[in-house]
């Protein structure tokens, strides 16, 4: 695909963002949308440029993104392995799936309170939950993807005498991608959820603390800000894993033509 | 009773001046089983099945669904373990004698089983693992496609290929290594008609220029004939029929002679 009708396409996307914006713009002009519900879009980009030239800004985008990046480093890796582990071993899977597909129940977020009285309100707490939603997302999908492999491929490799690393890198995991990647997209999405509402509790620095503060100043319109920011960085991260994921996956007939 | 078989088989049918059964009696043999047996749970599969064969014959083997086709040939590769008797192989040269390695025997699947995620000459190259690696791999690879043909799709997917295609690229894959015996497990059943005789040719070619033991598992009676230098039935358990195809090559599919063979089978078959 050319990259001009690539951009036609995204540019179909944007459309209506662009609408729903100008019309908002047009509706707190008028006065029909009052500053105190919601500010004009001109006072959030106003908000913004005062907050980057304090450095405000960039240093809480700056946090949450450390914080969020080492708690998905964190679940997801062990999330990885015993997924891994649990597809390729039926002991290992016999010792530990019960067990974790217990703990999946229950919604990570409910530990909140849990959490606050173990960690008080230290980067733990946030890492700590971070990693836990990340966790099972990425453990599920890898554990599906090992066992999805198709049989006769494994039976393949080993008739054209694959050792077992071989067989694995070969054969397994590329076989386990595709369903690696609907986890790893699915994580990504948990991932801001968690912490937002981390930050949003208990935090002293990060974009959700600077949108509690916000709230107490009454400056609704770093309260969008805010908002507008989780929403940017999450669509970031989304675009980076389908970005990822075109790259490795180029042999699956769902990317062969998108 | 698969020798009483073969002589009666052998009087019955007209006899050219070089049987190419006698072309091999003097030939080492490829493998041989002996008394084997094969069951799973109570489910007797294979019983006391001795066959030896030499060196560089194309052998066919031919039942009804569910007789234990599949099964005799995965015993062969080393898929499976024998339940009684004892499978033996020609051992290398410097060694002599005889032992039990699969590990030249390379197996042909009814589906192509290629890896969707590697590129068909990648796919290739995995009948090269353990033998050789990097830019000698890919060469030979490429030797190798260009002997079926697909040269000038090296490099694509083969999700792009039509099923003949993909079976000719497992077919590349499991010659590339030169092994010494190709198991074949209807490998041409999915293909159409026109693409069947077309992969047929393919393989009776390569055969002729590489002179590998070759053992195919077919339905197709007509096939069987065609190809092989020996046809071997199993019914129940056992080895049915045990027949020569003193048929020069290169045949003519339909010819009388091929005709009066197929008719011999089916009698066995159904009669
Ligand atoms: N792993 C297994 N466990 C139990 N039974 C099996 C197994 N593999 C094969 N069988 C049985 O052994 C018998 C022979 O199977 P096999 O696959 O060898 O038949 P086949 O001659 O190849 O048939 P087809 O022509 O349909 O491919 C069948 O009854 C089958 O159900
Ligand atoms: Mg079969």
């Amino acid at each position: 695909m050319s990259f001009s009708t690539r951009l036609h396409r995204e540019g179909i996307g944007w459309a209506l963002p662009v609408l729903v914006i100008a019309g908002w713009e047009a509706a707190s002009r008028a006065g029909v949308m009052p500053a105190n519900v919601l500010p004009a879009p001109s006072a959030v980009a106003e908000a913004f440029w005062r907050l980057t030239l304090s450095g405000e800004l960039i240093r809480n985008i700056g946090v949450s993104t450390a914080r969020a990046l080492a708690g998905f480093a964190i679940g997801g890796s062990i999330g990885f392995a015993l997924g891994l582990a649990n597809g390729l071993s039926r002991l290992s899977r016999g010792l530990t799936d019960t067990t974790l597909q217990m703990i999946r129940n229950i919604p990570h977020l409910a530990l909140i309170p849990l959490v606050i009285l173990w960690f008080g309100i230290d980067e733990e707490a946030k890492l700590f939950l971070v990693a836990l939603g990340v966790f099972f997302p990425i453990y599920v999908n890898t554990l599906l993807g090992i066992q999805s492999v198709d049989p006769q491929l494994v039976e393949m490799g080993r008739v054209y005498g694959m050792d077992r690393r071989a067989l694995f890198f070969r054969v397994i995991l590329p076989g386990a991608l595709p369903a690696i990647f609907v986890g790893l997209r699915y994580a990504l999405g948990i991932m801001w959820l968690t912490l937002i509402v981390a930050e949003t509790i208990s935090a002293s620095s990060g974009l959700g603390y600077m949108a509690m503060q916000a709230r107490e100043f009454l400056l609704i319109d770093v309260v969008v800000l805010s908002i507008l920011i989780y929403a940017l960085l999450g669509k970031l991260a989304d675009s980076l894993a389908r970005l990822l994921e075109r790259l490795s996956l180029g042999w699956h007939p769902a990317f062969q033509n998108a | 009773m698969p020798a009483a078989s073969l002589a009666a088989v052998r009087s019955f049918v007209a006899t050219p001046p070089a049987l190419p059964a006698e072309q091999f009696i003097e030939r080492p043999r490829a493998f041989a089983f002996k008394g084997v047996g094969k069951n799973f749970g109570d489910k007797v599969v294979l019983d006391g099945i001795d066959l030896e064969v030499p060196v560089g014959q194309f052998v066919a083997v031919i039942g009804k669904s569910g007789c234990g086709k599949s099964t005799l040939l995965r015993l062969l590769a080393g898929l499976d373990r024998p339940t009684a008797g004892s499978l033996t192989f020609r051992a290398e040269e410097k060694r002599g004698g005889e032992e039990q390695d699969h590990s030249r025997t390379r197996f042909m699947f009814q589906e192509p089983r290629l890896l969707p995620w590697a590129s068909v000459v990648k796919n290739v190259e995995v009948g090269l693992t353990g033998i050789a690696s990097g830019t000698d791999a890919r060469q030979r690879a490429l030797d190798m496609l260009a002997e079926v043909g697909l040269a000038d799709r090296a490099d694509e997917w083969p999700s792009v290929l039509s099923g003949g295609q993909k079976q000719r690229v497992a077919l590349a894959r499991a010659l590339v290594g030169h092994p010494r015996i190709l198991a074949l497990d209807e490998p041409l059943g999915a293909l159409d008609a026109l693409t069947r005789i077309e992969m047929q040719q393919l393989l009776e070619r390569i055969w002729l220029a590489q002179k590998f033991t070759a053992v195919l598992v077919t339905h197709d009676v007509a096939e069987a004939v065609a190809l092989a230098d020996r046809v071997v039935v199993i019914s129940a358990g056992k080895i049915a029929l045990d027949l020569d195809v003193p048929v020069q090559r290169p045949r003519r599919r339909g010819s009388a002679e091929l005709a009066r063979l197929e008719g011999t089978i089916l009698d066995r078959l159904f009669g």
